[in-house]
């Protein structure tokens, strides 16, 4: 599903040209858990980055479900974002003024779905992830593992084929941490591909497939794909 | 995206921060405020002047005596001429017209007015029976000049309201002798007080037949001949008549002037019309300042709201998404400044109204529309820059916060 071929990605800092990731090649299929893990400034979060569409690699060609997305202007990118793909933040990333429940609307009202099929949609996705009494909450009234929650919910309500998550339990203690993976691992079993970056090794091994990443280049995979 | 629903997100946004709004909202609004009083100021003044003209008579044309050149000296000067008087006879002779409904010859002078011990210096108007309706009089006692031979010299005079006051006080006035100059004339009537109208007051004003008027002033000539036209159309006319006419009796040559008060009128009302239109314009520089306030603060705004956008491009919004909800909520603001500018603007027009009921002041509908098309246009014009500014950032930089 995800194919990435000699991928390269370099950043201009002052007058020197710094290449954040080398040459990558990288097959993901549907329903694979990948944790990319490495030192910091080897390049895993502009790799997740640039899976996610935020970035554009600086050569090398990148296909989502057969396509080459690398060509794709703007607005089809955006698109592409809103349909396949969901991210889950270490910082959460909420929006402040707004409610749990229109935090986990938002990414439906900007692709624009009717009001009220978001309603049906939030109202599963909130007692899905057990946020049912804080729905009206704002997230300054949330705790972590409440907001990470709000946000994974966020992730899933536009059913995504790839979760990238950046350090997804590095804001929250242990237990919660643990929680905040069993509910992204219960989502593989809707066939989604969860890909997570992290330098926490024992949170990485939970990963059917581990890839380590130092100065921009993919040193050593272990486990396989699904 | 949903209009309503990018209307509802512009909406919290504008919740999310009240004093930043609140404040915005005011600059906007007393732009507006200020557009609209100024313009009420100004169109008050206009529509005074106008009432005071139409105050005059309507459909009036007036001849006065000698040519106005606009340029050069006129042809009677450079012959040694004075120009021909305007006669009695000249003054009836206009009534051939189809177009003129009435004339009424006005004579003014001054003389002595005195009763008794009492005597005072007046304003003397010769004129005839039709004056009364052609100047828009009301007699308040008694009756007006008695129609009949334009010639006749009869002793009897009309008094001003404020005349009588001074003269008889409390007393009888209709059939009381008064002396005017070295003639003595039977009071027939007093004016209805009618206050000022164009610098004259005809309170203090003493009428008297055209022909007694030549008499005590020794003349033969018509300070003004004043005409009522049939219609509002007919007013070209009888001017053109008038003129016609009057060339005709004065063998050939131009030697009067015939104005229109709608001319006049139109002149009057050009110039304060401009007035209100530049005093407009200065308000609407507020609004200018405004927009660039609301740019200031959308700035502002996009700064601190970088996270969030970074946040929206990776939930799939394209650039022209997070422009369009920037552009919403600087619309809001301005839509709203401008509504509650425009309560504010008709509200001090009504406080205007009511310190100086004299003054008409209410805003024209072109200014109220010109306040709010410049609010909403400046405030939409100055989100240009930061809603492009939004929608440029790049999503990694603005996630992580740069």
């Amino acid at each position: 599903m995800i194919e990435l071929s000699q991928v390269s990605r370099s950043f201009t800092v002052g007058d020197q040209q710094v290449a954040a990731l080398r040459g990558i090649d990288l097959h993901i299929a549907a329903g694979d858990y990948v944790s990319i893990m490495g030192p910091s400034g080897s390049g895993k979060s502009t790799l997740l980055n640039l899976i996610g569409l935020l970035d554009r690699p600086s050569s090398g060609t990148y296909k989502l479900d057969g396509g080459d997305v690398t060509a794709l202007d703007d607005v089809q990118q955006a698109r592409v974002r809103s349909e396949k793909i969901g991210f889950v933040f270490q910082a959460f990333h909420l929006v402040p003024r707004l409610t749990a429940a229109m935090n986990i609307e938002l990414p439906m009202m900007l692709a624009g779905i009717p009001p009220e099929e978001r309603k049906q949609r939030v109202a599963k996705l909130v007692e899905n992830y057990g946020l049912k009494d804080r729905a009206d909450h704002r997230p300054d009234q949330l705790s972590g593992g409440q907001r990470q929650r709000v946000a994974i919910a966020r992730a899933t309500s536009m059913n995504p084929a790839v979760l990238l998550a950046d350090e997804p339990t590095g804001n929250l203690d242990q237990t919660t941490g643990k929680e905040v993976m069993h509910l992204l691992e219960a989502l593989l079993e809707q066939n989604v591909a969860l890909i997570m970056v992290t330098h926490d090794p024992t949170l990485g091994e939970r990963a059917h497939r581990q890839i380590h990443m130092v100065d921009g280049q993919i040193i050593s995979e272990t486990g396989r794909s699904k | 995206m949903r209009l309503t629903d990018v209307a509802q997100f512009a909406i919290s946004s504008l919740r999310g921060s009240p004093a930043r709004t609140l404040l915005m909202m005011l600059a906007m609004s007393i732009g507006v405020a200020a557009v609209v009083v100024l313009t009420a100021l100004g169109e008050g003044a206009r529509r005074y002047v106008v009432d005071q003209f139409s105050s005059l008579g309507t459909n009036l044309v007036i001849v006065l005596p000698g040519r106005t050149e606009t340029a050069g000296i006129g042809p009677g000067l450079m012959s040694g001429q004075t120009p021909r008087d305007i006669t009695l006879d000249d003054a009836e002779a206009l009534l051939r017209s189809r177009s003129i409904k009435t004339v009424a010859p006005l004579t003014v002078g001054s003389a002595t007015l005195s009763r008794g011990a009492l005597n005072r210096e007046v304003v003397v108007a010769g004129s005839t029976a039709s004056l009364l309706d052609v100047r828009h009089m009301s007699i308040g006692l008694g009756k007006f000049l008695p129609p009949g031979d334009i010639h006749e010299s009869a002793s009897v005079c009309v008094l001003g309201s404020e005349m009588k006051r001074e003269l008889f006080g409390n007393e009888q006035a209709v059939g009381q002798w008064v002396r005017l100059g070295d003639r003595r004339f039977r009071v027939i009537g007093v004016l209805a007080s009618q206050g000022e109208s164009m610098g004259m007051r005809t309170d203090e004003l003493v009428i008297i037949p055209v022909a007694s008027a030549h008499q005590l002033f020794n003349t033969n000539g018509l300070f003004r001949v004043l005409i009522e036209a049939k219609s509002r159309d007919t007013i070209e006319q009888a001017r053109h008549d008038a003129e016609a006419i009057m060339l005709q009796r004065h063998s050939g040559e131009k030697d009067v002037t015939v104005i229109t008060q709608d001319a006049v009128l139109a002149t009057f009302d050009r110039i304060l019309t401009a007035l209100t239109m530049a005093v407009g314009g200065i308000a609407a520089i507020s609004l200018a300042v405004a927009g660039v306030l609301i740019m200031n603060v959308m700035l502002i705004a996009v700064a601190q709201r970088v996270k969030e956008i970074g946040l929206l491009k990776a939930l799939g919004a394209p650039g022209k998404q997070i422009r369009a909800l920037f552009f919403a909520e600087a619309a809001l603001l301005s839509g709203i400044g401008s509504v509650v500018g425009l309560i504010l603007g008709y509200a001090g027009s009504i406080v205007i109204r009511q310190i100086y009921p004299v003054l008409p002041a209410s805003p024209p509908w072109w200014a109220v529309l010109a306040a709010c098309g410049t609010a909403l246009s400046t405030g939409i014009l100055f989100s240009v820059w930061p809603a492009r500014r939004a929608a440029r950032l790049d999503p990694v930089a603005a996630l992580a916060g740069r």
